[in-house]
């Protein structure tokens, strides 16, 4: 894995301080962002990322690459879209390849209700920064020319939203790509280096127990992903996360171009091409709350059926390779960022099945509540306190498989 | 490679064939009765390692049943019981 990483981006490892500024516990794209973005954006670079395995190993490497705002609440399509015009710019800011392309997504609807769906996806990304218009299955057919528009003759294609703004990157250079622009600002990166513990002088949390040793720390952010509540219970934090397995499997390469993200809500399916010509498939998350990585054949059957019910020339691709990751999913589908009520521990989870999206935006704010120990405005909504005031932020049509 | 659960009315079947059930915990430290709601309504134990849950036969006997199961690896790790 690293001889790749050395290949694309330039890494350099060094011993642990015995304290920083800053210890971000999470080398997957969240954490590495925020890292980039303190560096860059408030001239923070006495931080350190802790990380377990190494960098990308947890849900940054296994996702199936999808950005997107195209979501249903305000508070989100605000969100995303500022990660999807962050990821635009991102290879131009960091001189470094992404393999980003903007490609559009098709959300379609199979039923008056989705189309109801579709229709008012539509005018709330409008009202609030991203483009999406709803268009008729003519369109659609000319937009993706692959797609089976009787739906297998049970899912007639009736309509869909089309979001332009949707696109594609490489997940692993995303985290190399921050990792690096982390490191050149002087930004440390420790891999294989397991959190045991958490540091706390009274209430407050001043560190973090290592098996490389303590090291001391004016705030520890958490950016970890599916194992998120071990850490928290470290610092005494309860939190609404549950993990579940989320599968997804790659094809051989298909000859000709899909040109859009297809994603199908009333089948719980999506598909997208890689820059290698695979097709890229993803779905819904098990349904029982585990760590295990381990993919299942009932997965492949349902998800494929699924799939070729729409896009009938997958019936001539093999499945190359399936994999899993582990998602902490929040009880609205949206996630939860910043204070936590434990002083000097601040937190970015509840990424679920939606995370890779909002790596730079993520990052960008959580950079911002550590700089100025105030919460951003755009995150205000994602709060862990909102389901105490019952102000939860439900978007699960939005969020549901990716 | 799927996850079985041996139900003991119908065997050994697919997990997909069950609905999962959490057992909620709410820690004793939590005293007041709002308090003892929320928890139970928002919060999530969530262990790497063995819990005690239930899961619904929904496609077969439906008969809730009683397992410990190992989250980081999904062995199940005792004899499953049916409710009474």
């Amino acid at each position: 894995m690293n001889k790749n990483i050395e290949r694309t981006v330039h890494l350099e490892w060094k011993e642990p301080n015995a304290s920083y500024d800053v210890i971000i516990i999470g080398g997957g794209g969240h954490g590495l962002a925020t890292a980039y973005y303190l560096a860059t954006r408030h001239g923070i670079t006495n931080v350190a990322v802790i990380e377990r395995k190494y960098i990308g190993a947890g849900n940054s490497g296994r996702n199936t690459a999808i950005i997107r705002a195209n979501y249903g609440i305000p508070e989100a399509v605000r969100f995303y879209q500022r990660s999807v015009e962050l990821y635009a710019g991102l290879e131009n800011e960091t001189n470094r390849k992404i393999t980003h392309k903007q490609k559009g997504l098709l959300t379609m609807a199979h039923s008056e209700a989705g189309i109801r769906t579709e229709r008012a996806r539509a005018e709330v990304n409008k009202a609030f920064g991203a483009e999406t218009v709803y268009i008729e299955p003519d369109e659609i057919k000319k937009i993706c020319p692959q797609l089976d528009m009787s739906g297998g003759g049970i899912w007639p294609i009736m309509g869909a939203s089309y979001h332009p703004g949707g696109s594609t990157a490489h997940h692993d250079r995303v985290v190399w790509t921050y990792a690096e622009g982390a490191m050149l600002r002087g930004v440390h990166i420790h891999q294989r280096t397991a959190v045991r513990g958490l540091i706390m002088n009274g209430d407050r949390v001043t560190g973090v127990e290592t098996n490389r040793g303590s090291i001391s720390a004016g705030i520890v952010v958490s950016a970890v992903g599916g194992h998120v509540t071990t850490i928290a219970s470290m610092a005494g934090l309860r939190l609404p996360i549950r993990t579940h397995p989320l599968q997804a499997f790659v094809t051989n390469r298909y000859a000709l171009q899909l040109k859009p993200i297809v994603m199908t809500a009333d089948l719980l399916t999506y598909a997208s091409q890689t820059a290698k010509g695979e097709i890229l498939i993803g779905a819904e998350i098990d349904r029982q709350p585990s760590y295990s990585y381990n993919s299942g054949h009932h997965f492949i059957q349902s998800c494929t059926h699924r799939a070729m019910t729409v896009l009938p020339f997958l019936r001539n691709l093999r499945i190359l390779r399936q994999w899993t990751g582990v998602c902490d999913m929040s009880p609205d589908y949206s996630p939860i960022m910043g204070k936590t009520g434990v002083s000097g521990f601040y937190i970015t989870t509840g990424w679920g099945t939606w995370g890779f999206k909002a790596i730079p935006v993520g990052g960008e704010q959580m950079a911002a509540l550590i700089a100025t120990e105030k919460t951003p405005e755009l995150i205000v909504p994602f709060s862990l306190s909102r389901f105490a005031k019952d102000r939860t932020m439900a978007d699960r049509g939005s969020a549901g498989t990716h | 490679m799927s996850i079985q659960i041996t139900c003991p009315n119908c065997g050994q079947r697919p997990i997909e064939e069950f609905i999962y059930g959490e057992i909620f915990n709410v820690p004793d430290t939590i005293t007041e009765l709002d308090e003892r709601d929320f928890d139970r309504a928002f919060m999530h134990d969530n262990p790497e390692g063995p819990v005690t849950e239930r899961w619904f036969h929904s496609h077969g006997c439906r008969r809730w049943m009683t397992m410990c199961r190992d989250t980081r690896n999904d062995q199940i790790l005792e004899k499953i019981i049916i409710d009474k």
